[in-house]
């Protein structure tokens, strides 16, 4: 296949653009590298990041804020985060802040709770986004709007917002809704459904899919494509970024690389020749600053001279079984995985369910995460091991059922009508997602549950409505909540009960997101009990050049792991072949990072 | 015909289901309501996290909060004069909250 490099055109490209993707896959580098080149062509861009653990400050070097702020170095670009959890507490102050010495903090503070509740989160970040493409007056300075967004799931989630709000309020008869009063909401009416068209309309939104020259990326955007195509999000394209080609034939692991790339992308011929593709070369350095995003689509490789790399010796680090063997003495508990999209959680925590249940514990593997393939994963059965998933449209259609049982019994006719209508918010899920979370984490108090949790802005919004719960349900005496959502808080709090892993690669980015996932855990006093680094070069003894550069270039992220950030560090090795199966994940777990692999 | 008046504590939709709690007699209530308001009947209903300001503007409403707290929420008014206060009206008592609302009176028989 031979595709040509993605450029892109400011005389041809879209108003608004969304960069979409599994996570680690590049979205945020290339949504900042097209913005930058439409800025330098003399169009007035804003780059927008709806990922709540948004790292567009780091790779533009610039704090960030939910207003947009000019770019250094790049006249003409201006960027902001659509940080759901600060868009609530905006969206509080709104209401609260009129209301200071009028009414009693009491009633103040109940205001403040309620306002706090994930529906609020959820609603409050997507009428930031909304506004952005349906309000004609919002982002009418800027000729293009780039939206850099959250791995898939949550993505997928928000663009659907639009089409279920709009229904919704279509439908709804009683008066209030999450939204506000539907007497209130003309106008929010109106900018939902210009939102939903200008996603569908070609002429003015362009779905720019990323992925990896890698099975499972690719894979992940091709169900993005059919998802959000039967949205009518039409207009897409593909960006296959980090595609590698050695110069060394002989050269075992560089020749191991470049294979595993080109069988993935002949796997996937089919989907990629389905619409326009383009690839990015693999680069030897972190995409940081305005310097490092315009080489992401300028530098050449093949003119990079060869250097010569000082002795290092790396910190002390052990093997994931070797971790295991502490987290086994317990006999039960939950074990969770959790880091930036594209880390490896999923591989990390099938690793670790298969050793618990090849030593003979019941072992429940299950994720949080819509867009993750456990089974593939897996790739076979293991004795002892059951896996599960929380998926999102059968919670909701589950939890629906259960409460027309329950609730619903104790009351009228008239009374489960309206229940009913209620039950058909977009907010529904969010409940029932968080509940599904509770009864995962719940079981963990008779076996071993491993859950692999979806990227760090998914995991964290679902630990702040496990707060905001915890708080709700603390003043209230009676509840109708299950045993495991009033224990969640307090099980998740528990070291001797919860065993969180942060997974990371060794590379700029997935470490910084990690080290900030570790200081909100701790804000809410979780304490992590270890990290993991995976897909390590070191020791892999390659004499290609980039991968020698990209091995040297772990060094400092390694030592920032171990010395500052990590209690305990457990290590993995970049493999030939994606580790699929009980055996592959068997033996990567095995590895001890103190053995020279050649 | 009557007017009631409803200050409901905090919450986003009108059935309460987006809570962790799920309160029968709520939704009831609700299904009441907007029942009475398809007969004639004037239903103003504000809740404590959308319409703060109702609250505040409202003297008796203002009093019992700063006296009593939230636990004085929910609020019914029938007319002016409170008619249930701190809780929904449960099974038996809707029926004759209904009567009173369309202004059937109770007669002692």
């Amino acid at each position: 296949m031979n595709l040509p490099c993605y450029q892109p055109d400011p005389a041809a490209t879209t108003r608004f653009l969304f960069f979409t993707g599994k996570g680690g896959v590049g979205k945020t580098s290339l949504s900042c590298a097209t913005a930058l080149k439409l800025a330098e062509a003399g169009k007035r861009v804003l780059l927008v990041s709806t990922d709540p653990a948004s790292n567009l400050d780091e790779v533009l070097e610039t704090k960030l804020t939910n207003a947009p702020t000019p770019i250094a170095g790049a006249p003409g670009l201006e960027a902001l985060n659509i940080n759901p959890v600060a868009a609530a507490a905006a969206y509080r102050e709104r209401l609260i802040g009129p209301m200071r010495g009028l009414l009693p903090e009491a009633a103040l503070r109940s205001m403040e709770e309620q306002l706090s509740g994930s529906c609020t989160v959820e609603i409050a970040a997507f009428d930031e986004f909304a506004g952005l493409i349906g309000d004609p007056e919002a982002a009418k300075a800027y000729d293009h709007v780039i939206f850099d967004t959250a791995p898939t799931g949550h993505t997928l989630r928000l663009m659907s917002l639009a089409k279920a709000w709009d229904q919704f309020l279509d439908k709804n008869t009683s008066g209030t809704s999450c939204l506000g009063p539907l007497a209130g909401l003309e106008k929010q009416r109106v900018i939902y459904e210009a939102t939903v068209n200008t996603l569908a309309d070609a002429a003015a939104t362009t779905l720019v899919l990323v992925s990896r020259p890698q099975l499972s990326a690719l894979r992940e955007a091709e169900r993005t494509s059919k998802e959000l195509r039967a949205l009518g999000v039409a207009n897409q394209c593909l960006v296959i970024n980090g595609v590698f080609a050695t110069p060394c034939p002989t050269d075992p692991v560089s020749q191991a690389m470049q294979k595993r790339g080109e069988t993935a992308l002949s796997t996937a011929q089919a989907f990629i020749e389905s619409m326009p593709a383009f690839i990015v070369p693999l680069r030897s350095i972190n995409i940081l600053g305005i310097g490092g995003v315009r080489a992401l689509l300028t530098e050449n490789v093949a003119t990079e001279p060869s250097v010569t790399f000082d002795e290092w010796t790396a910190p002390h680090m052990q093997s994931l079984a070797s971790l295991v063997d502490e987290i086994e003495r317990q006999g039960h508990g939950v074990i969770m995985t959790m880091g930036k999209g594209g880390v490896g959680k999923t591989t990390v925590a099938a690793a670790i369910a298969v050793l618990l249940a090849k030593r003979g514990h019941h072992v429940h593997l299950s994720t949080t995460d819509p867009a993750a393939h456990i089974a593939q994963t897996l790739a076979g059965q293991v004795e002892g091991l059951t896996t599960s998933k929380i998926d999102p449209a059968a919670e909701t259609a589950a939890y629906t059922a259960e409460v027309m049982a329950n609730q619903g019994t104790q009351m009228d006719d008239a009374g489960r009508a309206l229940l009913e209508e209620d039950l058909r918010s977009p907010c529904t899920e969010e409940i029932a997602v968080f509940r599904a979370f509770a009864r995962e984490v719940g079981q963990g108090t008779t076996r071993f549950v491993v859950l692999d949790t979806a990227p760090t802005g998914h995991t964290l919004l679902l630990l702040d409505a496990s707060e905001a719960y915890h708080r709700e349900l603390e003043r209230q005496a009676r509840s109708t909540q299950p045993e495991e959502v009033l224990h969640l808080l307090e099980h998740l709090r528990d070291p001797a009960f919860t065993h969180l892993l942060l997974v990371t690669l060794p590379e700029a980015t997935p470490v910084h997101e990690a080290a900030a996932l570790q200081e909100d855990l701790r804000r809410a006093h979780i304490e992590p009990y270890a990290w993991v680094i995976n897909q390590s070069l070191l020791h892999s003894g390659s004499c290609d050049p980039l991968l020698q550069r990209r091995e040297h270039a772990e060094h400092r992220y390694i030592q920032e792991v171990v010395e500052k950030q990590a209690t305990r560090t457990a290590w993995l090795p970049w493999q030939a072949e994606e580790p699929v199966g009980p055996e592959a994940l068997m033996h990567l777990a095995a590895t001890s990072p103190s053995v020279e692999l050649v | 015909m009557k007017t009631i008046q409803v200050f409901d504590p905090p919450m986003c939709c009108s059935t309460g289901i987006c809570g962790p709690n799920i309160d029968p007699d709520l939704v009831n209530f609700a299904a009441m309501l907007s029942q009475l308001a398809n007969m004639g009947v004037k239903i103003e209903r504000q809740n404590l996290g959308q319409q703060p300001m109702a609250f505040a503007k409202h003297p008796v409403v203002k009093e019992l909060l700063q006296k009593e707290g939230t636990g004085a929420l929910p609020l019914i008014f029938l007319d002016d004069a409170i008619y249930q206060k701190g809780r929904y009206l449960n099974h038996d008592e809707r029926p004759v909250f209904f009567r009173a609302a369309l202004g059937q009176e109770e007669h002692a028989s």
